[in-house]
């Protein structure tokens, strides 16, 4: 099959990559840990880790939108903040 | 009775994933891998990295747009709410008036988008329009294609006329399932009508009226059909919200690249608000 229709590039397919890795390694960690460690964080409602995952990644998406809009093109440093901001939620969300 | 655990009922789910993979995360991947490539057809590309979502959130026209959908949207909500609710109240709990209410509000639901559109764009028309025709022989000044502020006011009175049935629609169902015990023990303390209101009704319709908040927001947010009938946009960009921006830059200027960074922004945008309404309901659904 010819997928070049959908512009694949190395870039996007390692960001592609480790979502769906974080996705099994998710599936990996209910199997595990069964019932989604659900917890009542700073947010003041329930999340499982489910929730924090998916608050982590938009979250991390309008870090690095913000990111380029205030502060230039170099995203390392957006990156690490999202890492930091990722953790962050796993800990106290 | 103990459950049985059945894993093989995760083949049930297959047909939904290989429907999403094929109608949202195949078109999803693409348009990521657009949004940091340019092109110019004939399947070739180009890294752009981050340029194309540096280039909108910098674009005055990309924020332009994003304000007038959001006032767009805080209109919207501001009229049909409370309108919905009001003609909720007042509509008929039993008899004839019943059914005839009912399908008098499922009627603009009913009719397709661009359909209501090409109505109000004849509707509002000064020459041959019902509405354009009357207003101009009445001495108003009215001029949808012209005028940036008759144009707005075409558009919103089109959404108002078209949605506001659903909201009425859901209030009404929320109305209809209060037990008869609580009006009349309302009754018999001697609550006012705004009393009932405030202490029986709205509490029991705060749930589909979340609902209805969260579906015309989005789906306000959303609009594309109805007012690229009307106005195309125009005039000028008066009535150019996101959407209409998004296909005239992808298909009108073939700027594929730009359009797939905007609509990625977008997408976030509708994504997080989506999340937000979603914990709100939920968790309410909790505190409850």
């Amino acid at each position: 099959m010819d997928f070049s229709w959908m512009a694949w590039t190395l870039p996007t397919a390692a960001f592609f990559i480790t979502i769906f890795l974080m996705l099994v390694g998710m599936g990996v960690w209910e199997y595990f840990s069964p019932g989604g460690n659900p917890r009542v964080g700073i947010l003041r409602f329930e999340t499982t880790r489910g929730d924090r995952l998916f608050v982590s990644l938009l979250g991390s998406a309008f870090i690095h939108l913000a990111w380029l809009g205030l502060i230039g093109p170099n995203l390392w440093w957006a990156l690490a903040l999202a890492v930091v901001y990722a953790i962050g939620v796993f800990r106290f969300v | 009775m103990e459950k049985t655990w059945n894993n093989k009922a995760w083949f049930m789910v297959l047909p939904v994933l290989v429907l999403v993979a094929f109608s949202a995360v195949i078109p999803l991947m693409t348009v990521v891998n657009y949004s940091v490539q340019d092109t110019f057809g004939g399947n070739q590309f180009f890294w752009a990295g981050a340029e194309w979502f540096e280039e909108m959130l910098h674009s005055d026209r990309f924020w332009a747009a994003m304000g007038r959908n959001l006032i767009f949207s805080a209109i919207i909500l501001s009229i049909q709410i409370p309108l919905g609710i009001f003609i909720a109240l007042n509509m008929p709990r039993k008899g004839w008036g019943v059914p005839v209410c009912l399908v008098l509000m499922a009627l603009p639901l009913l009719i397709p988008w661009n359909v209501v559109g090409t109505i109000w764009q004849v509707f509002g028309r000064i020459d041959i329009g019902l509405l354009g025709y009357t207003l101009h022989a009445l001495g108003f000044d009215y001029n949808y294609v012209n005028d940036p502020f008759d144009a707005w006011v075409t558009v919103i009175v089109m959404d108002v006329w078209h949605w506001t049935s659903l909201v009425v629609l859901l209030c009404y169902a929320g109305l209809v399932s209060i037990p008869d015990a609580f009006y009349q023990a309302a009754k018999i303390d001697g609550a006012s009508r705004w009393a009932v209101f405030r202490y029986i009704q709205l509490p029991k319709m705060q749930r589909v009226l979340l609902i209805a908040v969260l579906l015309r927001f989005m789906d306000s947010f959303m609009i594309y059909t109805e007012p690229f009938v009307v106005t195309g946009g125009g005039p000028g960009n008066s009535t150019t919200f996101l959407s209409i921006d998004l296909v005239k830059m992808a298909v009108g200027q073939f700027d594929l690249g730009p359009a797939a960074a905007m609509s990625i922004i977008y997408f976030l945008i509708v994504l997080l608000l989506s999340w937000v309404f979603y914990t709100v309901m939920t968790n309410y659904d909790v505190e409850k």
